[in-house]
């Protein structure tokens, strides 16, 4: 063996930074090497891709319509983390929480646009949370594995919403076209200097998720209940009742994701709704290291990185494929370093076997 | 002893992290001796074991067998060198017989010779008075049955240096009896063997020399018959120490608890307890004594409410609490306590600090959604004062400190909430001497106070000294209450074996 690994001990603030300091310089030089193959001029391309994400105030306001669902996904998911029960069905509250809201919006188009937004908001939450309690009390009664139940629920809820958008929901007056008929002006959020209100959603969630988790008695539940359901049993409480409540809420919240997006991005419900948010997020909460605030930071950062890939799409012609492979470079060496945060490498030079041993 | 040393072990250091838990070890192990190593919970004698079996690779040092250098890159490297290593729990697939798994892993031909294979396990059981059947299925096996396995199959390997961890942890005294006995015939064959220890009282039964480890480097080696427990102790500890346990003797006041009939059933539906009934009293130390697996961990569980009892009733101060989870238990304002054997797995939460630890069993009594931690962190700092605990603040992970320091977090949480009836299981297992008879001494203190304590042990000296009475269990039934005053450790082995216990002893309790 040329190298072993080790687990690190304690490691300084100041070297996990410099740890991802130098994947975030890597992963650059990587993908650098593949738009040169490309014919391209890596450096001009990257300050292109910042160009892109922060180049002006419209591509700004992009950045923050993507950062919106990607957050509160996030938040969502990391309440179901924090249990250690592995939420991968996030998608599927999105849509199961962007039908209900369509369902009212849909329905009572004339109803006053506070009322009607506050529905909607309630329907999408209690939606995306029965989604998810559906699982959540498998694995309760009977101990389903709830990876591989949350993920099968996505492709329901995403059929379902596709058999509406084609079949009973297709709007007649679109000459064909499958889609549901826009909402009203009513079912639509307002917008916030200029950004839909979803902006404002989003702060007050980072702040209510991280009182819910450090300060309550139900967030502390919550964290003991991951870290052992023994002593979670052993002092009291009844963990049962709380992962039902816990998971209900990250369902909640997830479910909330896709009114918003139904309502101010979409204007209707459609099976592009979700934009894949549901899988993204996991990826954000885990980077986030599940506390809100570093979430916060993580997706907006997530949404740069793709808005910036957008742009160097039309900018460059480059093909949609080929800035995803860059995103995904970048990505794949900034998930990696977090391996390096915890490891390290140890080569040496060891001798061959040497000796055998002869009689006894 | 001026033999040719046929194992030398020099300068090995092994380190973990920050953490070095073998610093420039030396050790010379002769052919034909039995050697003990020494030492407390996490002085390193584990990990160099298991540098020598080719488990772990030392970051620097080096092994010579016979004089010849050696490295290990794996266990199989250290087998072919003639190491064997019988690991405290035992490494045998369950549903094979004991013939099966001796050879398993074994190269040979595809058919397995069943005859020479059975000659060959015969030979050697005969020579070191190993009694086995090859045809039983290991999970039909005692424990004592098991290791004679693990040995068996490490001397059909070859071996000749034999290294066993923490054999006696699992035995009773009459299988530790017979574990010695084979172990002696071993040395007189010419094996070397090493044993892994803390009990001292067998090292100086067993060894013929003693290497001591403190904090991962040697203390020494010396003679048995050199030396004695007191000066063994000094050298393990690095200060002397008195190895008495007091008992206070104190009237026993009224029954605190009250067990009778009492059966739970275990997973696989068998009886984990049949049909047990005792009492404990105020102000009263009862041990419970039994070989691991008797039904001790059902028995504190039960009582706690966390395992479903099949029938039978639990009075705690006369109200029957069978049935109840332990919410409704604290519901009811039955102040009891318990110490589960699992300290970081059950009575702590191991990535929290003591802050968020205290508050644990509290929480559920502050009023409102949030919670107030204050109160909490004002009792954490106290009691790192009062219990002299070792860490580097109360919002540390307790999960880090230290095993001492970790059961002083739980017992002293546990003893704030002044219980009446305490439950402690294995409270001092992996802890160091000095850290154990703290322990002791507050469980004594808390006797003072009238609580009533069921202590469940596995060190038989400590039973005997330290409680007013022993209860034995054998496969979850009760072999004997005894007044541990005119006990002897072999009536403890016999009862632990299952021989119920004669009108003669125990004084009619």
């Amino acid at each position: 063996m040329i190298f072993r690994i080790v687990k690190r001990a304690e490691l300084s603030k100041k070297k996990a930074i410099a740890i991802r300091a130098a994947a975030i310089v890597l992963a650059l030089v990587a993908a650098a090497v593949f738009i040169f193959a490309l014919g391209r001029n890596p450096v001009d391309v990257y300050l292109s891709m910042l160009k892109g994400a922060f180049g002006s105030s419209y591509r700004f306001r992009e950045i923050i319509i993507k950062a919106i669902p990607l957050t509160i996904t996030s938040l969502g998911i990391a309440i179901a983390f924090k249990m250690k029960f592995w939420n991968i069905g996030a998608e599927g509250q999105i849509f199961m929480g962007a039908f209900a809201a369509s369902l009212f919006a849909l329905h009572f188009r004339d109803m006053q646009k506070p009322l009607m937004l506050l529905i909607m908001a309630a329907a999408g939450i209690i939606a995306g949370g029965l989604w998810a309690l559906i699982p959540a009390f498998f694995k309760a009664q009977f101990g389903t594995n709830e990876t591989l139940f949350t993920l099968m629920m996505n492709y329901i809820a995403l059929k379902w919403v596709t058999y509406l958008q084609y079949g009973p929901w297709k709007d007649p007056a679109s000459f064909g076209f499958p889609k549901v008929a826009n909402f009203s002006d009513n079912a639509i959020l307002p917008k916030v200097f200029g950004i839909h209100i979803g902006w404002i959603i989003t702060l007050i969630l980072i702040a209510a998720v991280y009182v819910f988790i450090n300060r309550t008695k139900k967030g502390y539940e919550i964290s003991v209940i991951g870290e052992s359901e023994n002593t979670a049993r052993y002092a009291g409480m009844n963990v049962r009742k709380i992962i039902l409540t816990a998971i209900f809420i990250s369902g909640g919240i997830c479910g909330l994701t896709g009114m918003i997006q139904a309502s101010a991005v979409n204007n209707t419900l459609a099976v592009e709704v979700t934009g894949g948010v549901g899988f993204t997020a996991i990826i954000t909460a885990w980077l986030g290291q599940l506390s809100a605030p570093i979430i916060f930071i993580v997706s907006f950062l997530f949404a740069a990185l793709l808005q910036g890939g957008a742009y160097i799409q039309s900018a460059f012609q480059i093909p949609q494929a080929a800035a995803q492979i860059i995103q995904g470079t970048i990505l794949f060496f900034v998930l990696g370093s977090e391996f390096f945060i915890q490891y390290r490498l140890v080569f040496k030079n060891e001798h061959p076997l040497k000796t055998k041993k002869e009689g006894a | 002893m001026n033999r040719r040393a046929f194992i030398q072990i020099r300068g090995i250091t092994k380190t973990f992290g920050a953490v070095t838990a073998n610093n420039n070890i030396s050790l010379n192990i002769c052919k034909g001796e039995i050697h003990a190593l020494l030492g407390e919970n996490g002085s390193g004698k584990s990990t160099l074991m298991n540098v020598l079996s080719g488990i772990y690779s030392p970051d620097s040092g080096s092994i010579f067998i016979d004089g010849k250098e050696v490295h290990f890159n794996s266990p199989k490297d250290s087998i072919k060198a003639g190491i064997g290593m019988i690991h405290q729990h035992f490494k045998l697939v369950e549903v094979l017989t004991a013939k099966e798994n001796i050879i398993a892993g074994q190269k040979g031909s595809f058919f397995i010779g069943s005859k020479d294979l059975s000659r060959k396990i015969k030979d050697i059981s005969e020579k070191f008075g190993l009694e086995i059947d090859p045809d039983k299925k290991v999970y039909n096996m005692s424990v004592g049955e098991k290791q004679t396995v693990e040995i068996i199959k490490v001397l059909y390997r070859g071996a000749d240096i034999l290294i066993l961890d923490e054999p006696t942890a699992v035995l009773t005294p009459q299988e530790t009896k017979r574990l010695f006995d084979i172990l002696r015939k071993m040395k007189d064959a010419g094996c070397a063997v090493i044993i892994i220890t803390h009990k001292l009282n067998e090292v100086m039964e067993i060894s013929d020399r003693i290497t001591v480890l403190r904090r991962g480097e040697t203390v020494g080696t010396v003679n048995k018959n050199e030396t004695n427990i007191r000066e063994l102790t000094e050298m393990m500890v690095g200060r002397p120490i008195d190895l008495s346990i007091k008992r206070i003797e104190k009237n026993p006041r009224s029954p605190a608890l009250q067990v009778k009939n009492l059966t739970v059933l275990n997973e696989d539906k068998r009886h984990a307890l049949d049909n047990i009934s005792f009492e404990l009293s105020a102000g009263e130390i009862l041990g419970v004594a039994g070989v691991a697996g008797s039904g001790q961990r059902e028995l504190c569980e039960a009582i706690a409410g966390l395992y479903p009892v099949a029938g039978g009733e639990i009075l705690f101060e006369g109200e029957n609490i069978v049935g109840k989870n332990p919410r409704e238990i604290i519901k009811m304002g039955i102040s009891m306590s318990f110490i589960p054997e699992d300290r970081l797995g059950m009575g702590l939460v191991a990535s929290m600090d003591m802050v968020d630890n205290f508050i644990l069993k509290e929480y559920q009594n502050q009023k409102g959604f949030l919670i107030d931690r204050r109160p909490a962190r004002k009792k954490a700092e106290q009691l790192v004062k009062k219990l002299d605990i070792k860490t580097p603040g109360v919002h540390y992970p307790v999960k880090l400190l230290s095993g001492g320091n970790i059961q002083k977090v739980l017992l002293g949480r546990e003893i704030e909430s002044n219980p009446h009836l305490l439950i402690t299981a294995y409270p001092v297992r992996g802890l160091d001497i000095g850290s154990s008879y703290t322990i002791y001494d507050l469980l004594n203190e808390q006797k003072l106070k009238n609580v009533a304590i069921l202590y469940i042990g596995e060190d038989l000296d400590v039973l005997l000294e330290l409680c007013d009475r022993i209860m034995v269990l054998c496969e979850g039934r009760i072999t004997g209450i005894v007044d541990a005053r005119d006990t002897t450790k072999e009536q403890l082995g016999l009862m632990m074996a299952g021989e119920a216990i004669s009108d003669g002893i125990g004084g009619g309790l």
